[in-house]
């Protein structure tokens, strides 16, 4: 091989390098274990810029469904539990992986389905009453099924209801074991029924035919939780920046930015932790 | 059609904003993919040609797992390294999770057999072209690796690009191991199936568009680095 | 030249005795009983038709293939024994790199320093009338030249003893007479030949002692001269005539 091209080769090869090595600096940083929808909703992308700037502290967010996320923390994982399962979060602190379970906002679910809406359930104020119909008229409907809040309180709600999913699964009730956007993206698809949490609907950009029906059920309300992982257990845990996230999040101006944020123009999330009994 | 049409548009758009977001993601990617296929090759290629020309009981047998190797799903992949790399796992103190080498190891393990299992082929088929002749002059099959891997470097260099194929196209491992954490672990696949999941497709379709691009672009380095390399027969 | 061999002049590992040779594989006997001297000096070739077993003995010669029966005994001891040989096989076996390449990659592998391999391989390529083609992909040249230059290599470790097996037979008859005289110059400059060949003509060209084949057995070993002159076997004067045989 001539010289000269080697030497072109191996300058090319070198600058690559140099150009993918991309050293970071060494940054301060907690992890979160968090929800798809929570970062669907794209709070996320609003809410932790405001927090880094005042306190230098990044958020590192690893959103993926309720169970993996309570297991993240779980292993130790992540710093703090950001997740609304309060079921799943109480019992989180009561095994010791947690220290403490603030309540932080909620949001509400919603049922959507088909414009066409077979089942007649739009503007149903029962959420319960409104399964009862679509499992009556075999409605298609499509589930998460992935163990996530979302799921969980979908599965309360059939129970309330008196129906096996279980046995229907497969025929007019599908389980897909997804995110809530994917989920979406098939009912969409499918002209099927569905659960969904307001926040990522409402930023959903794929709705095709399908339309908000039921609303305001104080049943389809969604809590949300934040603990800080147990240091002692997890002795690497950064606690002290874990604990500043969390203690932001309740302060009065955390709760104020939680408020703010907008989806074309409609809130979001309600934050509500210093009403009882969340 | 509609969806298509505006993915092109959204592809385009970015690009020429030159999109900070979309760079900052490109260049990760590459990154994680570039090097681990690197390193893929470097355990890869001696182990290739180490299996083709050494005697050893089971040989056969190892030249079999290779292969299959190559069919790793690769969530499985992600999800053994990361009970591996999780704190409460064996290598939790190195504190790996959720960053990118833990990314690189996820693909070194699913495209190393890929680059051993290619390259065991090769370096078969061209020691049986060359065997007399190189033991004729006194090069037995272990001294002979360096001078057959560079003789098989057309095709070895395919093998490393099926590599690279396998690694910037994975989504399942990355997801697991890295978490998607935007700025730190988002990569154009895991991007793509977050912008999917929020059901905005034009935008997962023009990253996608994006990310073949940059594939033609690196295939198409390769072959550049070859002609220069005298790369006639 | 005397670089190269310097260091071994006084151990010449011929002559080369074949003491009742026999290889065996899937059962048959490809070469049987074969008994016979070859001394340093005279052109040697292999003759007999297609299927005698001439490729074979070359190999078993050479070391390329252990004999199931009996000895391959050279003179002196294992350490300079394959580094006094050389081989060129019918098809020429090439390297992915230039002509010079190539010969060097030869002279690398017996630990010739850099400067003494670079003189060796120019002359060398003047030698084969090669070195206009020394910088270009080895795998370029024709077919003629490619094994012109595989006895360049082979040339440049100054073997004492070179094998050839049917050099010639994927040549023109162009190429054909290129390859003969360059192992005739080989030859000239103090190399054994031990070659193989089908081709009657070429064995009259260059045969000084024959060794005729037939079916895996010895039929005659000779002077060339007497051999064509005065076969003594039947099989032999039938393969001189041209006739099959079974």
């Amino acid at each position: 091989m001539v010289t000269s091209a080697r030497r072109a080769v191996l300058s090319l090869l070198l600058a690559a390098a140099v150009a993918l090595g991309g050293a970071r600096a060494e940054e301060r940083f907690i992890t979160v274990a968090s929800t798809t929808s929570t970062q669907d909703s794209g709070l996320f992308e609003y809410l932790l810029p405001i927090f880094t700037k005042k306190t230098g502290i990044a958020v590192h967010v690893v959103a993926v469904g309720t169970g993996q996320a309570i297991k993240i923390g779980q292993q130790g994982d992540a710093d703090v539990l950001f997740v609304h399962d309060r079921a799943g979060e109480e019992k989180f602190v009561a095994e010791g992986y947690g220290v403490k379970r603030e309540p932080l906002m909620y949001n509400d679910f919603i049922l959507v389905g088909p414009e066409a809406d077979p089942a007649h359930v739009r503007g149903d104020k029962d959420a319960v009453d409104s399964l009862r119909k679509i499992a009556a008229g075999q409605a298609a409907f499509v589930s998460r099924g992935d163990d996530s809040g979302t799921n969980r309180m979908e599965l309360r709600l059939w129970k309330q209801a008196g129906i096996d999913v279980k046995a229907a699964s497969g025929g007019w009730y599908k389980s897909l074991g997804q995110g809530m956007g994917p989920t979406l993206n098939t009912a969409a698809a499918m002209d099927a029924y569905t659960l969904a949490d307001r926040a990522t609907w409402n930023k959903f950009a794929n709705k095709q035919h399908l339309a908000l029906l039921v609303e305001g059920d104080r049943r389809l309300f969604n809590q949300y939780g934040v603990i800080l992982v147990n240091p002692a257990r997890f002795p690497h845990v950064k606690a002290a920046d874990g604990q500043a996230f969390i203690d932001w999040l309740i302060s009065p101006e955390g709760q104020a930015a939680i408020a703010g944020y907008r989806i074309n123009g409609e809130p979001a999330f309600f934050p509500d932790h210093d009403q009882p009994g969340a | 059609m509609q969806t298509i049409l505006a993915a092109f548009d959204s592809a385009l758009q970015l690009i020429l904003r030159l999109d900070p977001g979309l760079i900052e993601i490109v260049l990760l990617s590459l990154r994680v993919s570039l090097l681990a296929v690197a390193l893929a090759g470097v355990i890869g290629l001696p182990l290739g040609a180490a299996v083709a020309l050494a005697r050893f009981p089971g040989r056969r047998f190892t030249a079999i797992l290779l292969n299959s190797l190559m069919g790793l799903p690769p969530v499985v992949v992600g999800l053994v390294v990361y009970l591996l790399l999780s704190r409460s796992g064996p290598l939790g103190v190195l504190g790996l999770l959720f960053t990118p080498t833990a990314m690189i190891l996820a693909q070194v393990v699913i495209v190393t057999p890929i680059v051993a299992s290619l390259t065991r082929q090769v370096i078969e088929d061209l020691w049986a072209e060359y065997r007399e002749q190189l033991l004729s002059l006194g090069c037995g099959p272990l001294r002979a690796i360096p001078a057959l891997l560079w003789d098989g470097r057309f095709s070895l260099v395919t093998a490393l690009l099926a590599g690279f194929g396998r690694a910037s196209a994975e989504v399942g491992a990355i997801m697991i191991v890295g978490g998607n954490i935007d700025h730190v672990t988002r990569m154009m696949t895991t991007a793509i199936a977050l912008e999917t999941s929020k059901g905005d497709l034009a935008l997962a379709l023009g990253l996608g568009i994006i990310l073949i691009v940059l594939s033609l672009g690196v295939n198409g380095a390769a072959y550049l680095i070859r002609d220069l390399t005298g790369g006639r027969r | 030249m005397t670089a190269v061999r310097a260091a071994s002049q006084s151990a010449s590992i011929l002559p080369l005795r074949l003491e009742k040779l026999g290889y065996a594989a899937g059962g048959e006997m490809l070469i049987e009983a074969i008994d016979v001297e070859l001394a340093a000096g005279p052109r040697t070739v292999i003759l007999g038709p297609n299927g005698a077993g001439k490729s074979l003995l070359l190999r078993l010669c050479h070391g390329l293939l252990r004999p199931t029966a009996g000895h391959v005994r050279w003179r002196g001891d294992g350490a300079l024994l394959r580094r006094r040989q050389a081989m060129v096989f019918q098809r020429p076996v090439m390297l992915r790199r230039s002509a010079a390449g190539n010969i060097a990659f030869a002279l690398r592998l017996r630990g010739i320093p850099r400067r003494v391999r670079q003189a060796k391989i120019a002359e060398t390529l003047a030698r084969t009338g090669l070195s206009a083609l020394a910088h270009l992909p080895a795998r370029v040249l024709s077919g003629g030249e490619q094994q012109r230059l595989a006895l360049a290599r082979a040339w440049a470790l100054e073997p004492e003893v070179l094998f050839l097996d049917e050099p010639t037979a994927s040549l023109d008859p162009a190429a054909t007479r290129a390859v003969e005289a360059l192992v005739n110059d080989i030859h000239r400059s103090g190399t054994k030949v031990v070659m193989t060949t089908h081709d009657l003509a070429q064995a009259r060209r260059l045969a000084d002692e024959i060794l005729f084949l037939n079916h895996g057995r010895l039929i005659e070993a000779g002077p060339a001269e007497r051999f064509f002159a005065r076969p003594a076997t039947p099989e032999a004067a039938a393969f001189l005539k041209g006739e099959l045989m079974w």
